[in-house]
């Protein structure tokens, strides 16, 4: 069973049936005792960072993630804000303290005045930094859709799993044992898109 | 439905199924307006939108009659990716920081309809091409964009369902007055249209539909046209 984390500002319902799609038997829960439950823990997002956090901590959500992915190892995906959190601080409105999960920060994409427009809306081909097992299957340079102003910043390129292009290399997705987390919204880029949801189904971390 | 110029609605069938149609033909994104909302005074079609989100495994906007940032959670919740505003961001436009604060300004958007009047000028109107405002459109965009508004859908009224092209002027004016991309909408009758709004009016992305219900043009056919003129677009 696979829980998407509700934390009350998200695209919940895409992520879900995406997963449903291809097979996932999914609940839609905020409960400690149902990340308890969990096999694979999905944290899906669309929002402002501290939102985020903020209704994350409401939900007493903070410990029971850490218990259940950094303690008991769960497979688990972050989806755009869901990777985003994963940092130790995002600057999007202000600084603001991220779960910590990863060695990374989150800053505003920052053009010249010719530069490309921000927010970054829309597909974007994405180039794997390694081979994992997330993007088994996907066509070689995948496109995959974003909506975003801001990105990830990794301490150690060894986080990288996949980057794109816009206006410089970004993070496109990132992975660390058990911990997979994509910029990208793979419950919305069809067919590549639900085929790295099928994957993160059969990951064995 | 799909009007022209904002009035005389044509029925162009069941939303949901079109959607199903659109998400077969790897259409890049849809945009889903309930272009009567506000002028009728109701509520959202939060069935119908439900309905169409639930066939899109692509990006899905969706927009008309949202007033409240509860409209948009809502939303967003069963599956827009975006949603937008129009005449609530006119009526209060503190309504679009506390939108981009509270969902963040990529998943924002707001819709701007203009109308045009003499010397060359723009206005904005709002309640689907029923109300004049004050505003000048390209004024009023980067008002929004500085309150964080993430995206601009801008449509010409004079052109809507005509099929007689953008109005590159106003498309352009827009999106070089912003460092937001900004879709052009209204008037694609053509392919070379959609090709000329990102070429000659700097627009990020097109929309239409008026080329889809009515002519035998295709997203896919779209796709490779906007690939042949050497626009960037996404191999499906």
């Amino acid at each position: 069973m696979v829980v998407v984390v509700d934390y009350g500002i998200c695209n919940v319902r895409s992520v879900v049936k995406a997963l449903e799609l291809v097979g996932a038997s999914v609940r839609v829960s905020s409960a400690a005792s149902d990340l308890e439950e969990a096999e694979r823990i999905v944290l899906p997002g669309v929002g402002a960072f501290e939102h985020g956090m903020t209704n994350l901590a409401a939900r007493g959500l903070l410990e029971p993630l850490a218990d259940q992915v950094l303690g008991k190892g769960k497979p688990f995906l972050g989806i755009c804000l869901g990777m985003q959190l994963l940092a130790r601080t995002s600057h999007e409105f202000g600084v603001h303290e991220g779960l910590g999960w990863l060695p990374a920060t989150v800053k505003a994409f920052a053009f010249e005045k010719d530069g490309p427009k921000v927010p970054h809306i829309g597909w974007t081909e994405v180039s794997l930094e390694r081979a994992s097992p997330l993007f088994a299957g996907v066509r070689k340079t995948p496109s995959f859709y974003f909506v975003h102003s801001y990105h990830m910043v990794c301490d150690t390129p060894d986080l990288v799993a996949a980057s794109a292009e816009y206006g410089g290399r970004f993070t496109a997705a990132v992975q660390r044992g058990n911990i997979f987390a994509t910029q990208f919204h793979p419950e919305k880029s069809q067919d590549d898109g639900l085929r790295l949801l099928e994957n993160f189904l059969q990951w064995q971390t | 439905m799909k009007g022209r110029n904002f009035s005389g609605l044509r029925d162009t069938g069941n939303p949901i199924t079109a959607a199903k149609v659109y998400d077969a033909q790897r259409v890049d994104e849809l945009v889903f307006l309930d272009i009567a909302a506000t002028e009728e005074n109701r509520r959202i079609l939060f069935d119908v939108v439900q309905g169409v989100a639930e066939q899109c495994f692509m990006p899905l906007t969706v927009g008309g009659g949202v007033r409240t940032l509860d409209d948009m959670r809502r939303l967003l919740q069963m599956g827009a990716d975006k949603v937008t505003v129009n005449t609530a961001a006119v009526e209060r436009p503190a309504l679009v920081e506390e939108a981009a604060r509270t969902f963040g300004s990529a998943n924002v958007v707001v819709s701007i309809d203009a109308k045009r009047r003499g010397g060359g000028r723009h206005e904005v109107w709002t309640h689907s091409g029923r109300q004049a405002t004050p505003l000048e459109p390209v004024q009023w965009a980067r008002q929004v964009v500085a309150a964080g508004a993430g995206e601009i859908l801008i449509t010409s009224i004079d052109r809507e369902g005509t099929m007689a092209g953008y109005d590159l002027e106003l498309v352009g004016a827009v999106a070089d007055a912003v460092a937001v991309p900004v879709i052009a909408n209204g008037g694609a009758g053509t392919l070379q249209h959609l090709v000329e709004a990102v070429t000659i009016g700097h627009a990020s992305a097109v929309a239409a539909s008026s080329i889809f219900h009515f002519t035998d043009q295709s997203p896919i056919k779209a796709r490779s046209y906007m690939q042949g003129a050497g626009l960037h677009v996404r191999a499906a």
